[in-house]
């Protein structure tokens, strides 16, 4: 399961950055026709539509959704035929999604901003909130993510933010601070590492000085600079995808990572994740209805029937990850050193990153400039 | 008579042809398809702009090649070219008396020792580069063995050097083989000759051997070079991306960055350079 969840993460952690949406790459002409199409009111649905006529083909990552989902849709919705795609990168759900012609695709699993780019190239169907009773099973707080406020047209499957990783026999202290890993005490000189990738690499100094993650001003980015520069030196390295060997190894004792990535159910129990009291980022994968579906009632009920504890809670005790699902969680047995016991309103306390268009270059040259010193 | 003469010449370099078109289109074809397309493809993005999103925007810019002069660029690609040279320079003075003394070993030990030379392509190349991390890190092998004669811990891993030897144990069998090549094909009359008139072996060695395997020498080189200089997947898990090569900034101008176009633009500045390294081979190994 950990392969899985690695393969699937870091595109969707470059998704989070807001670097996002291939859309304009894969699909600039075919979006704008599609878009003609598709007037912004929704589709009238019908409530009680015979969902024996209607077939779903639904797009998602590897292992991100139980087995025999398909299986128990069709029993239990009555739907004529569930059939599972699989992507492994954002990038390459929106390859699929926004290619010219029918994508026959009814329902897709993809990161926030994807699901905004999506919708502003008017792709997507807008969620019907009359079909989808069990919405009500989310938290109040997932229903107001920034980049859709209202649940308009997506619906939240899984979230999760990026903190500390530390080994708690290794610290002298507990980590409480972005600070702590900026300027390493003298016990973690050389034992520390930072994701490389831009916005997370800008995230730590961003928000010890108090800026927003989001930010395109320079004299902030300038600063959030000086501070990586200094960093450096203490640094054991950069490193987006073996910081949690490194943990294990005890070659690092503290590392900025994401939330899923830090290995806190090693047998030892010894490492622990943490986030930083100056605050962080927030990442949700979502689901989405295409407006080209023309199962769109199959795909509610199934996207309802997601959202029911019983199978909402399997993404949370099976792939490790929170679920924006109260009634879920409520059910799920939190393993022990698991960090599923996070409180939404410590998650909500992320900012949710947004795409800056042209000023995401100012964030990959802060990266090089940091980097190639 | 004379029209056997006549008729020969026409129907055989056509038969030739036909022959040679035979032989050569299935790897023609694959070569124009797989390699000329996308280059060219590559090419054409380098006067575009990036978009939004990544992918690249039709509209005619230089600023990708205004960008190329940057000097924080320019230091990646000089560090790169430095880089790559030091490998090679090592390369060459550890693979020459390898080589050659492979060459003197009787025929049974020879073939043993080319295929140790050749053993670690057996094993995946990211697998052998991250072995190396267990060997070097602070905790591993190398220095818990030191600390029990009371050495270290050393700090070996994550720096520059660890790169040049990471690239170094990677190709070094890239030099070996040509230089043994050539090595090989030289015949021992030469080197008898030289000693009957009364030469030293390091005046046979500088004078008859060298000058006549300069061609395995260059060939060896560049195929130690080209990868290197080129390479990410090294400083990225034996340098810890703390200092980055011009390999790394491509495939972040793809994979994070989305600027297709500068990172085609970088990608043409590399392939530059080792046109210019191949001209000069060919030009150096006609000479020798």
């Amino acid at each position: 399961m950990s392969r899985t969840r690695f393969t699937r993460r870091l595109p969707a952690a470059a998704a989070a950055a807001g670097l996002a949406l291939a859309v304009a790459a894969c699909g600039g002409g075919s979006s704008s026709s599609s878009a003609d199409q598709a007037p912004a009111a929704a589709d009238q649905l019908k409530p009680n539509a015979d969902l024996s006529q209607q077939s779903l083909q639904i797009t998602v990552w590897d292992g991100y959704t139980p087995k025999e989902l398909p299986q128990k849709a069709m029993e239990k919705l009555k739907i004529k035929n569930v059939q599972i795609q699989l992507h492994d990168t954002n990038e390459v759900a929106m390859t699929k999604l926004t290619a010219p012609g029918d994508s026959g695709i009814d329902v897709a699993f993809v990161s926030g901003q994807y699901a905004q780019a999506l919708n502003e190239q008017g792709l997507l169907e807008p969620i019907h909130h009359e079909l989808i009773p069990n919405l009500a099973n989310l938290y109040p707080e997932a229903t107001q993510l920034s980049y859709d406020k209202g649940n308009k047209y997506s619906v939240p499957y899984t979230w999760g933010t990026t903190g500390i990783c530390y080994r708690s026999d290794l610290v002298k202290s507990e980590p409480k601070s972005w600070n702590d890993l900026l300027k390493p005490p003298a016990w973690a000189d050389k034992k520390v590492t930072m994701l490389a990738t831009e916005r997370w690499l800008a995230l730590p100094a961003l928000k010890s000085l108090g800026y927003s993650i989001n930010t395109d001003k320079d004299e902030e980015l300038e600063k959030a600079k000086e501070l990586l520069m200094a960093q450096k030196p203490h640094l054991l390295r950069y490193d987006d995808t073996t910081f949690g060997d490194r943990l294990v190894s005890g070659e690092a004792v503290m590392a900025e990572a994401w939330d899923g990535w830090c290995p806190t159910t090693d047998p030892k129990g010894n490492i622990k994740f943490a986030v930083p009291k100056e605050g962080s980022d927030l990442w949700v994968d979502t689901m989405v209805i295409m407006k080209s579906s023309k199962n769109k009632e199959a795909a509610h009920a199934l996207i309802n029937y997601i959202l029911s504890p019983e199978i909402h809670s399997w993404a949370a005790e099976n792939i490790n990850y929170k679920v924006p699902n109260k009634a879920a969680m409520e059910q799920v047995k939190i393993a022990k050193g698991s960090l599923l016991g996070t409180t939404p309103a410590e998650l909500l306390n992320g900012e949710a990153a947004i795409d800056l268009g042209q000023a995401s270059t100012k964030y990959t040259r802060l990266q090089q400039d940091v980097t190639a010193s | 008579m004379k029209s056997e003469v006549k008729t020969q010449p026409v129907s055989r370099p056509r038969g030739r042809w036909l022959g040679a078109f035979v032989f050569l289109s299935p790897g023609l074809a694959y070569l124009v398809v797989l390699m000329l397309v996308p280059l060219a493809l590559v090419f054409s993005y380098t006067v575009f702009q990036r978009g939004r999103f990544g992918g690249v925007v039709y509209e005619f810019t230089t600023e990708n090649f205004e960008r190329l002069f940057d000097p924080l660029y320019l230091s990646v690609l000089l560090d790169s070219l430095k880089i790559a040279a030091i490998t090679t320079l090592v390369a060459l003075l550890i693979g020459y008396p390898t080589a050659y003394l492979i060459a003197q070993l009787p025929k049974k030990w020879k073939t043993l020792a080319l295929v140790a030379i050749v053993l670690p392509f057996w094993t995946n190349f990211i697998i052998r580069v991250y072995a190396w991390t267990i060997l070097l890190s602070g905790p591993g092998l190398v220095n818990s063995a030191l600390a029990k004669v009371g050495l270290g811990p050393y700090e070996l891993l994550y720096n520059q050097g660890t790169i040049v030897a990471g690239l170094l144990y990677s190709y070094l069998p890239l030099m070996v083989l040509p230089l043994y090549a050539a090595i090989e094909k030289l015949d021992p009359q030469l080197r008898e000759a030289s000693a009957n008139l009364g030469a030293s072996g390091f005046t046979t060695f500088r004078k008859v051997t060298l000058p006549l395997t300069v061609p395995g020498v260059l060939t060896g080189s560049l195929f130690v070079f080209v990868p290197s200089f080129g390479n990410f997947v090294i400083p990225e898990m034996l340098g810890g991306n703390k200092s980055i090569m011009v390999g790394n900034l491509i495939r972040n101008q793809f994979l994070s960055a989305r600027d297709w176009p500068f990172g085609a633009t970088l990608s043409l500045a590399l392939i530059a350079v080792l046109v210019v390294l191949l001209i000069v081979q060919a030009w150096a190994a006609r000479r020798a």
